[in-house]
Parts: C-alpha cells; sequence; structure tokens
C-alpha cells in the first residue's frame, strides 16, 4: 500500500497496483492486467453510467497499465469525457491520458480539442495551464493548427482577451474555489496579499504550508491567483516554443515579437525564465527581429549575478541566484555575435569576469548542489568567452580556470574541463594556453578510472595536437590504443590516422605510426585508414623502399593482423622490386612469405594477393613458374568464391598469353592518386551514422580502371564483371583470357541433383554464380543429367544416362519459337515448361506430374538457372528418373535451351543492315537453306514465328515486302554474335528460302537449321 | 532536453516523460539501451555520457536512477540540478520520498514534473510556485463538489 496518499486517493487504483507488485512472475502479472483490463472494458461498456471518480479511476489504471509496457487499444473515449469535468482532478487524469496516449484518431482529437478550446477560454487559470500542459506535451500538428494562433495572445496577456483592456468578470482562487465578479485588476501586487488565516486553512483542510501561502486576501472572500496568471504565461512560452519546434511555420509571432521580447523585464523570475527558452529557440530562425533582446538580457543578467545570494530569495538555489535563468540567458547571448553597443559589451564583459571571479572565491555552502549551480554558470561563461573568441584576456582566464579543474577531485568537473577545453583548444587566442596541459591530460588519458573521461582526454590531446607536439600525442595515442576501451578503439585508430599524416614531416614516420596501428588494433583498423596509406605511399616515391621494408619485416610475425597482409601485398606488388636486392627479401622469399598467408585470408584479401601475384610475374620473371603452379591449382581454378575463381583463370591466362610488354604494360605500377581530402577525415566525422560508401573507394576505382584500360586492347564489352569485392589494383577491367577456340558441341552442364537426390534447386539472386563454377575445364563430351527421382532408391548415379528419347528433336524443335507448353506426355507423366530469358541468362522451370500411385495428381516443379557460357549446338539433356510398377523408369529429353534463346533483338535502319550484311561475306558466314513449307504460308504467323524466334523484324529493309529481314544479338557470357536473317517466301511454289550471316561459322548453320524447321 | 527516465536499479521503469516525437517502439528500444548502460556503470563514474548524438545525464537516488537526454548545446551541470530540484520537490510534496509513492502515485509524478519542466525546459524553478500549484490542487478536488454546483462557475455540460 501506498506510504503516502495525498489528495485524491484512489483505493482501487492502490490496490490494483498493490496486486501487480506482489506478482511473482510475469505470466502472473499478465494475467492479472488482462483480468482488470476485461474488468474495465466491462464498467465502460456496461449501462450503468459511470460516474467521475470511477471513471477517473479506470482512466488511470488504463495509464498505469500502459506505462507498465503494455498496449492500450481503449479508453481514450473515456478519457476525452473527463477532460469536460468540472473536478480538477478529473479534468486533469484526462488530460494525463492524453497527453501520454495520444490517438490520432481525428474524430477525437476534434473533441480534445474542443475541451482544450473550452479550458483556455475559460479564464480559469489552472484550467489554463492544464490545457497549455497537453498542447505542449502533445505537440502535434493538428494542436499546432488548433492553438497556435492563441497562444502568443496568452502568453503576453496571461488570457485570451487581455486582461487589461478588460477587467476580468471572474476571477477565480484555486485555493478557496471561491469565484467571485468584480473588476480587480490582476497587475501583480504581491505585497497586497496577506497570509491565509490559520483558522481558513484548517477549515479547508490544508495540510501543509498555511503560514506561507500567499494566494490569498484575508477572509477568502476577495481571494486571487495572481501567481497564476504568472503560470499561465510560463506555460503559453513553453507550450509555444514546443509547438514552433514541432511546426516552424505554424508560430509566426509578428506583431508579437516586441512584447515576447520585452518579457525578458517582467518582475515575475519564473515568467522570465520560461519566456528566455521561447526567445532563444525564436531568434535563431530570425536573429534580427529578435535583436533588442541582447541589451535586455545582459542588463537580466547584471542584475542576477551581482545580486547577493539570497536576493532573489525562492529563486536562490543553494546560495546561487537564479542559475537556471543565468544559464538560459548565456546560452540566448550565444546566439548573436559580440553586442555593438559599447556600453552594453562594456556591462557583459564585466558579468563575465564577475563569474570568473566568483569562481576564485570559497565556496558559500560545501554541498555539491551549490558547486554544481555555480559551475553550471562558469562553463556556460566559458562557453560565450569561446563563443566570442574575441577576448584574449577572457580566453586564457578561462584556460587557466578549467586547468583547475583538470586535477579536480570531482569527475563530473574534470570531464567538462576536458570538454570545454577541447574548443578552447581551436582558438588562436588560447592554443597555446591550453597546451601546456598537456601533460595532465595526458596523464588522465592513462588514469582516469572512467571511460568517458579518457575519451575527452583523448578528444582533448586530438584538439591540442600540432606539429610541435605531434610525434608525443600520437606515441602516447598509440600507448593507450594497447589498452583501450574496444567502445573507442575505432575512434582512436582514426584520430592517430590523421595525426600522423597531417603532421608527418618525414613519412617514414608516418608508414611506422600506421603499421603500428594495425599490429595494436588491427580490428579496428577501416578500409579508409589502410586505404589512406597505400594512396600516400603510391604517391611519394621517397617513402616506397621504406615502407615496402618495412611491411616485409611486419609480415614476419608469426600471427600478423589481416590488414597487415592487405597492406603488405599491396605495396610489395607495387614496390617489391625495391628490396628485392637484398637476398633476405629477394623475390621467392617475398612471395612464399605473402602466400604463407594466403590460406588464413578472407575472400576479399585473397583476391587482392591473386592480384599481387600477377604483379609479381611482372615484377619478377623469375617466380612466374610458381606463380603460375599457384594459379592452376584447383582450389584456385575451381573456387566456389566467383572473384577469386575469374582472378586466377583471367590471371593464368594472361600470363601464359600475353606477351612481356603487354604485361608489363597491364601491370605498370599505379600512377598517383589525385590529391584530395583524406576520407578517414569524413569517416571520423560520421563515425557516429551508419557506415557510408567511402568516396575514396569509387574515385580511386574510376581512376584506376581507366588508366588500366588506357593500355590494353579494348575489351569486348559481353564479358559480365562479377561482383564486386575489394580490388585495389583495380584489374578488374583487366582484359579476358583470348577467346577459347569455339566449342564443337559444347555442353550446358545442368546437374541440378549434385547435392543428393532430395535436393531442391532454388532460384537464385544471382543466376551466375550456380553455373560458373562449371566454366572450366572444358566439359567432357557426356551430357549431364537433371535427376528427377521422387522414390529414393539405389539407382546408378547421374552419370549412367541413357540416350535421348526418339522424339526428343521433335519435341525441342516445338520449343524454339516459344518459352512455355508442355515439353513431354505419355501415360505416367508430363513435363512442362516455362522459362524465361534474359541476354545470356535464363530461367528454366519445368513442371513434372508424378504417376498418381506415388504423388496422387501432385505437381512438382525444378527451377533451374541456366546462363549461356559461349555458343553451344546442342541443348542440355535432361534425364528423369522414377519408378513406376516396380521398375525403373528412365526417360532422357532435350532440355529446350537453344542458342536462340540469348537472342537480342536489334532495330536497325536499312543503311546499316546493308552495310552490316556486306561485312559478314565471307562464305562461312553465311549458311541458306531453301526448303519447302510444312505449314500454311500466313504471313501473321511466319511474323509471330521470327519474333519468337528471337530477333527484331525490320520493316522497310527488303526492297520486296513480302519477304522477312530480322537483326540481333547471341549474348553469351565469353561473346557476343551478330546475327542477320533474312526470309524469302515463294508462295507459288510453296518453297522458303532462308539467309543466315552471322559472325560465327557454326552459329549460323545451327539458326539455320532450328529456324528452317519452323515454317 | 529530450526525454526523462526513472527507472529502479532492477531496471523498472518508473517515469518516462518524452519531449520529443517518437514511437512506442522505438521509446522501448531507447529505453532499454539506457537502462542497460547505465545500470552498468560504476558509482565513482562520471554522471554524462555519450549516447548516440545526444549527452546523458544521470544520477542515482537511494534505490532510483533519474536519467535524462540532453542535446549537445545543453548544459550538463544545470541538468544534474534540474534532477535535483525535482527530486526536492517530490521530497517536499511526498514527505521524505522513496520509490513507493513514485509507484502507488504515479500520476502525482507526473503532475509535479509538468509543473517544472514543459517542452524539455525548465518553466518554474521556484519549489514554491510549484507546490502550490499541484497543492492547490489536491484542495481544489475536495473542495469542488461545494463550490462547482452554482451556475455562476463557467462550467460544461458534458458533450457526449
Amino acid at each position: 500500500m501506498p506510504a503516502v496518499s495525498k489528495g485524491d486517493g484512489m483505493r482501487g487504483l492502490a490496490v490494483f497496483i498493490s496486486d501487480i507488485r506482489n506478482c511473482k512472475s510475469k505470466e502472473a502479472e499478465i494475467k492479472r492486467i488482462n483480468k482488470e483490463l476485461a474488468n474495465i472494458r466491462s464498467k465502460f461498456k456496461g449501462d450503468k453510467a459511470l460516474d467521475g471518480y470511477s471513471k477517473k479511476k479506470y482512466v488511470c489504471k488504463l495509464l498505469f497499465i500502459f506505462l507498465l509496457g503494455h498496449d492500450i487499444d481503449f479508453g481514450h473515449m473515456e478519457a476525452v469525457n473527463l477532460l469536460s469535468s468540472n473536478k480538477y482532478t478529473e479534468k486533469q487524469i484526462g488530460y494525463l491520458f492524453i497527453s501520454v496516449l495520444v490517438n490520432s484518431n481525428s474524430e477525437l482529437i476534434r473533441l480534445i480539442n474542443n475541451a482544450i478550446k473550452n479550458d483556455l477560454a475559460s479564464r480559469n487559470p489552472t484550467f489554463m495551464c492544464l490545457a497549455l500542459h497537453c498542447i505542449a506535451n502533445v505537440g502535434s500538428r493538428e494542436m499546432g493548427e488548433a492553438f497556435a494562433a492563441d497562444i502568443p495572445r496568452i502568453l503576453v496577456a496571461g488570457c485570451l482577451e487581455g486582461v487589461r483592456t478588460r477587467p476580468h468578470p471572474v476571477v477565480v482562487c484555486q485555493r478557496h474555489s471561491i469565484s467571485i465578479s468584480c473588476g480587480y485588476d490582476l497587475i501583480r501586487s504581491r505585497d497586497s496579499i496577506g497570509p491565509v488565516p490559520a483558522a481558513l486553512m484548517a477549515d479547508m483542510g490544508a495540510t501543509n504550508g498555511g503560514g506561507q501561502s500567499q494566494c490569498c486576501s484575508q477572509e477568502g472572500v476577495q481571494c486571487l491567483q495572481v501567481d497564476s496568471m504568472d503560470s499561465v504565461k510560463q506555460s503559453a512560452a513553453l507550450c509555444l516554443l514546443r509547438l514552433y519546434k514541432a511546426s516552424p511555420d505554424l508560430a509566426p509571432m509578428g506583431e508579437w515579437t516586441a512584447r515576447v521580447v520585452h518579457l525578458l523585464n517582467d518582475q515575475h523570475m519564473g515568467v522570465v525564465t520560461a519566456a528566455v527558452s521561447l526567445i532563444t529557440c525564436l531568434c535563431k530562425k530570425n536573429p534580427d527581429d529578435f535583436k533588442t533582446c541582447i541589451s535586455l538580457a545582459v542588463s537580466r543578467l547584471s542584475r542576477i549575478v551581482s545580486s547577493a545570494s539570497t536576493d532573489l530569495q525562492d529563486y536562490t538555489y543553494y546560495f546561487v541566484p537564479a542559475p537556471w535563468l543565468s544559464v538560459k540567458l548565456l546560452r540566448l547571448l550565444q546566439c548573436y555575435p559580440p553586442p555593438e553597443d559599447a556600453a552594453v559589451k562594456g556591462r557583459l564583459v564585466e558579468c563575465l569576469e564577475t563569474v570568473l571571479n566568483k569562481a576564485q572565491e570559497p565556496p558559500k555552502s560545501k554541498k555539491v548542489q551549490h558547486s554544481n549551480a555555480k559551475n553550471a554558470i562558469l562553463f556556460e561563461t566559458i562557453s560565450l568567452i569561446i563563443h566570442y573568441d574575441s577576448e584574449p584576456n577572457l580566453l586564457v582566464r578561462a584556460c587557466n580556470q578549467l586547468g583547475q579543474f583538470l586535477q579536480h577531485r570531482e569527475t563530473n568537473l574534470r570531464y567538462l574541463a576536458l570538454e570545454s577545453m577541447c574548443t578552447l583548444a581551436s582558438s588562436e587566442f588560447s592554443h597555446e594556453a591550453v597546451k601546456t596541459h598537456i601533460d595532465t591530460v595526458i596523464n588522465a588519458l592513462k588514469t582516469e578510472r572512467d571511460v568517458s573521461v579518457r575519451q575527452r582526454a583523448a578528444d582533448l590531446l586530438y584538439a591540442m595536437c600540432d606539429r610541435s607536439n605531434a610525434k608525443q600525442i600520437v606515441s602516447e595515442m598509440l600507448r593507450y590504443l594497447e589498452t583501450a576501451d574496444y567502445a573507442i578503439r575505432e575512434e582512436i585508430v582514426l584520430k592517430v590516422a590523421i595525426l600522423a599524416e597531417k603532421y608527418a614531416v618525414d613519412y617514414s614516420w608516418y608508414v611506422d605510426t600506421i603499421l603500428n596501428l594495425i599490429r595494436i588494433a588491427g580490428d579496428y583498423v577501416s578500409e579508409e585508414v589502410w586505404y589512406r596509406v597505400l594512396q600516400i605511399v603510391t604517391n611519394r616515391d621517397d617513402v616506397q623502399g621504406y615502407a615496402a621494408k618495412t611491411v616485409f619485416e611486419a609480415l614476419q610475425a608469426p600471427a600478423c593482423h589481416e590488414n597487415m597482409v592487405k597492406v603488405g601485398g599491396y605495396i610489395l606488388g607495387e614496390f617489391g622490386n625495391l628490396i628485392a636486392g637484398d637476398p633476405r627479401s629477394s623475390p621467392p622469399v617475398q612471395f612464399s612469405l605473402l602466400h604463407s598467408k594466403f590460406h588464413l585470408c578472407s575472400v576479399a584479401t585473397r583476391a587482392l594477393l591473386l592480384s599481387t601475384y600477377i604483379k609479381f610475374i611482372n615484377l619478377f620473371p623469375e617466380t612466374k613458374a610458381t606463380i603460375q603452379g599457384v594459379l592452376r591449382a584447383g582450389s584456385q581454378l575451381r573456387n566456389a568464391d566467383v572473384e577469386l575463381q575469374q582472378r586466377a583463370v583471367e590471371y593464368l591466362t594472361l600470363s601464359s598469353v600475353a606477351s612481356t610488354d603487354v604485361l608489363a604494360t597491364v601491370l605498370e605500377e599505379m600512377p598517383p592518386f589525385p590529391e584530395r581530402e583524406s576520407s578517414i577525415l569524413a569517416k571520423l566525422k560520421r563515425k557516429k551514422g551508419p557506415g557510408a560508401a567511402s568516396a575514396l573507394d569509387d574515385s580511386r576505382r574510376d581512376t584506376s580502371s581507366s588508366d588500366i584500360n588506357g593500355g590494353v586492347e579494348p575489351t569486348p564489352s559481353t564479358v559480365s564483371t562479377p561482383s564486386p569485392s575489394a580490388d585495389l589494383l583495380g584489374l578488374r577491367a583487366a582484359p579476358p583470357p583470348a577467346a577459347p577456340p569455339a566449342p564443337v558441341g559444347g555442353n550446358l552442364l545442368v546437374d541440378v541433383f549434385s547435392d543428393g537426390p532430395t535436393a531442391q534447386p532454388s532460384v537464385g539472386p544471382t543466376p551466375e554464380e550456380a553455373f560458373l563454377s562449371e566454366l572450366e575445364p572444358p566439359a567432357p563430351e557426356s551430357p549431364m543429367a537433371l535427376l528427377a527421382d521422387p522414390a529414393p532408391a539405389a539407382d546408378p548415379g547421374p552419370e549412367d544416362i541413357g540416350p535421348p528419347v526418339p522424339e526428343a528433336d521433335e519435341l525441342l524443335n516445338k520449343f524454339v519459337c516459344k518459352n512455355s507448353g508442355v515439353l513431354f506426355e505419355n501415360q505416367l507423366l508430363q513435363i512442362g515448361v516455362k522459362s524465361e530469358f534474359r541476354q545470356n541468362l535464363g530461367l528454366a522451370v519445368q513442371t513434372k506430374r508424378v504417376a498418381a500411385q506415388v504423388d496422387g495428381g501432385a505437381q512438382v516443379q525444378q527451377v533451374l538457372n541456366i546462363e549461356c557460357l559461349r555458343d553451344f549446338l546442342t541443348p542440355p539433356l535432361l534425364s528423369v528418373r522414377f519408378r513406376y510398377g516396380g521398375t525403373t523408369q528412365s526417360l532422357t529429353l532435350k532440355l529446350p535451351v537453344t542458342i536462340n534463346k540469348f537472342f537480342q533483338p536489334t532495330e536497325m535502319a536499312a543503311q546499316d543492315f546493308f552495310q552490316r550484311w556486306k561485312q559478314l561475306s565471307l562464305p562461312l558466314q553465311e549458311a541458306q537453306k531453301i526448303f519447302k513449307a510444312n505449314h500454311p504460308m500466313d504471313a501473321e504467323v511466319t511474323k509471330a514465328k521470327l519474333l519468337g524466334f528471337g530477333s527484331a523484324l525490320l520493316d522497310n529493309v527488303d526492297p520486296n515486302p513480302e519477304n522477312f529481314v530480322g537483326a540481333g544479338i547471341i549474348q553469351t557470357k565469353a561473346l557476343q554474335v551478330g546475327c542477320l536473317l533474312r526470309l524469302e517466301p515463294n508462295a507459288q511454289a510453296q518453297m522458303y528460302r532462308l539467309t543466315l550471316r552471322t559472325s560465327k561459322e557454326p552459329v549460323s548453320r545451327h539458326l539455320c537449321e532450328l529456324l528452317a524447321q519452323q515454317f | 532536453m529530450q526525454f526523462m527516465l526513472l527507472f529502479s536499479r532492477q531496471g523498472k521503469l518508473r517515469l518516462q516523460k518524452w519531449y520529443v516525437p517518437l514511437s512506442d517502439k522505438e521509446k522501448k528500444k531507447i529505453t532499454r539501451e539506457l537502462v542497460q548502460t547505465v545500470l552498468a556503470r560504476k558509482p565513482k563514474m562520471c554522471s554524462f555520457l555519450e549516447w548516440r548524438d545526444l549527452k546523458i545525464v544521470y544520477k542515482r537516488y537511494a534505490s532510483l536512477y533519474f536519467c535524462c537526454a540532453i542535446e549537445d548545446q545543453d548544459n550538463e551541470l544545470i541538468t544534474l540540478e534540474i534532477i535535483h530540484r525535482y527530486v526536492e520537490l517530490l521530497d517536499k510534496y511526498f514527505g521524505s520520498v522513496c520509490e513507493l509513492d513514485i509507484i502507488f502515485n504515479f500520476e502525482k509524478a507526473y503532475f509535479i514534473l509538468d509543473e517544472f519542466l514543459l517542452g524539455g525546459e525548465v518553466q518554474e524553478t521556484s519549489k514554491k510556485n510549484v507546490l502550490k500549484a499541484i497543492e492547490q490542487a489536491d484542495l481544489l478536488q475536495e473542495k469542488t463538489e461545494n463550490m462547482y454546483h452554482s451556475k455562476s462557475f463557467i462550467g460544461y455540460k458534458k458533450a457526449y
């Protein structure tokens, strides 16, 4: 039960809270809550009208349940009802519920706004305050739209109509709850208000504070709540502030500006306190409109600062006069440059000096609250001094003051002093003064027990670093890094990297520093950092030999970080020759050192190392045989990773095919990187945000790939580039291996069941990956099979595949010009095909129906991803095997994947067509067939077939409109084959003449045969 | 100030006040994260920490942690004293306040906070003025029955 139940104890609520607290488990709690929710729901729904008290109690219970973390989806209407209650606490609970559980239901918002409107117009200050609190707590756009216009009026007048223009018809005293009609002018007259007679207090059941109450005059008849008007103004100011923050367009101050600024002069400190916050926010948007606030703020501040510690009565906090107001005024002044008016400026400087002086005075109290309040003003004063950055004397004094705090026994003060000094370090006037504290700060970095303080110390060291102390600071930070908390390691790494680069006089120090970073905290060295060291080494030839020697040594450590391998791999690949003269680092030694790390590294690093190896072949011809051996190994050539495999294949071919000259050109040393702002700086700035792509990385890639490409023959654009991974050497766009001889009868290997008979092939997001592994070695003659086996049986393996069924070719022909249909059907099963082709990628799906006995009429889908690697003649085979009637049935079909599926239609004008046609005039490039029509000769059907075949149909090309002309490109991974075709129907003879010209002889013939069978 | 949280040493949230619009989900996430962070700190550590792009100011009173999130420009020490003043207000109102008071009279804790801070800014720093407003409300409630029956007061019939 509650220790205290003041005012309006709600017994039912207290019992419920007790119950919840007594729940032994989460489940019990949920059970109790659900019971209560059911109870409340039934009460709300019941026929009996609830009285205000019950409604309040239940709404309060709902609120409690919500605040426990449970969802509440009803009760809003009851809460809204409470808003219009005459009883203060009911209204209060209603507003609290609305403030906490804002609902976007527009009907509800209309009702809420209506209630608020009534309360704002009520002239009852307590109700007005409740309404204003609610608006400020919700702060929604809808409320802003409804009330933004009214609140400035309340702010300056204390009510909607304006007090001074019209006497108050009704004034309510909250304490006595007496409303009177009189013309009392609400001008502040605190002195006239006497204490409430004790008897009256007792009569009213007041339990405390009786004698001090200032709200009433005698007799309880003519009572007034003067302060209430002030509290309305206070609430209005902050309410407006909240609305302004939420939707700045809604609170145009315009005509009110001057009167709002004038609130700084208000006699009531609470009003000033609230108004300063509003003005600070508004003046950021319209500094000129609010400029007059400067002198008002200065004089207000001056009065506070110079007041004795007891002058301000209740606004004095632990002997510090109005600390909150002082801090806010100092914040307001930071929105502006130093005052132009000399008198104002003089007065302000006096204030600032007074604050600094007071810091040296002995404390008036030993309480931490006293020192905190005093120092809060001091730190805000120093912020203003730093903001002005124009008073060398004050800056140096501020710095000395902070220096004292650096060794204060209060951790909080040390923390803030370090933080504040950071900004002082950037001022030219105080930079030197800050530097004198370097030893203290280094000591803080070593000895502070709180990581957040150490972090501040590291920040300050970074800020005070210049050429004179860079070596000391960097070495201290490196030392700290060894024991630094994981949370701040990355930031320290970035800072060290930046300082080392910025203040490097000799670059060997820079290289040492970065390698030390990798050694000490390799995991925290981001790409930006090690990219940057490579850029700098590449651009500065005076450090390249040193860098090569140093990384070579660093790599000899038995366990070195992968980032070290990356940097080492890159630098040795570029500059390994500079240390090759030393027998201890001869080329074979360099290679075997790097290769000893290879197998432990990630794919990205291994990819980089492969590039280093090909660079070695160029730099050190004597390593060629060894390296080719490595590249040729099955683990490289058949690596499951696309990038690694491609690099191995390409580099191996490059090294065996290209002449020394070509090699030297392709693998030339990287050109210098263009100078640009360090990307590490950018990284540090956004360190708190999610990692974004490195600008360095992108631009580097652009330049490097164009440079590389400039020196070699243009690469056919058909070469698809695999997904990017770290590629520092920019060799991604290197020329592909010389085109292999055209395979005769090349096979697409389709083996979707290599994982076992039950494995389901799936459509992967990158279809190319699935089949790339079949690129090498050249396919054996035996076609692989798609094996469908619903009943797992000890059947022979997939290599045992029968010849295609006799009708296979005929079935296949049905699909030359279309992509879906039934491929095969007999009394046992039906195989349907649905396929889709895009450039060199195809997607084929078969559905097959299995005999009812096994899998009653069910459909099974197999998804195949197909990539056309190069031109081919025979389609892949599909082998289906199943048990039926105790015997194994097998069926081999040709998968309807023919070369024309990879056609990409090409539109071109007659002129282009004939020009190309003539270019393809070698005898073998043309294939021609004259044949008899097997189907009725219909121009529309023919057109549809030609389009289905895949080429574009070109109108107005052939002089004879009866003829058809088409063009397209067959897309394969290895190359593109341009195709032109011409079909001349002869209706009288029921004959066709089909001519195909392509850039590849077997393709011409094959296409011609395929197409000829269609008519 | 962006928000204020009160939670117990066991991590139970006792009061939450948000001065910026956030979804319930986000609020729960922030609460979980901060409660964990603050509870993990040792007693002698400093009362401020950086968190996301905010500064956290916290202080422990008996079994309760008071935790405020302020913006980069805001003053840490004065925020610490905001917390203390709020504790004083609770203490004065409840009479040597303890966690139970805040649990059982949570609505009062919210009302007091609203009188002291509004929209995340200090509204009234005078202890007297804040408590006066609250106590008036308590008294008002007991007397309303008698006082507000007449038509002379601007009251409303229930609209619904």
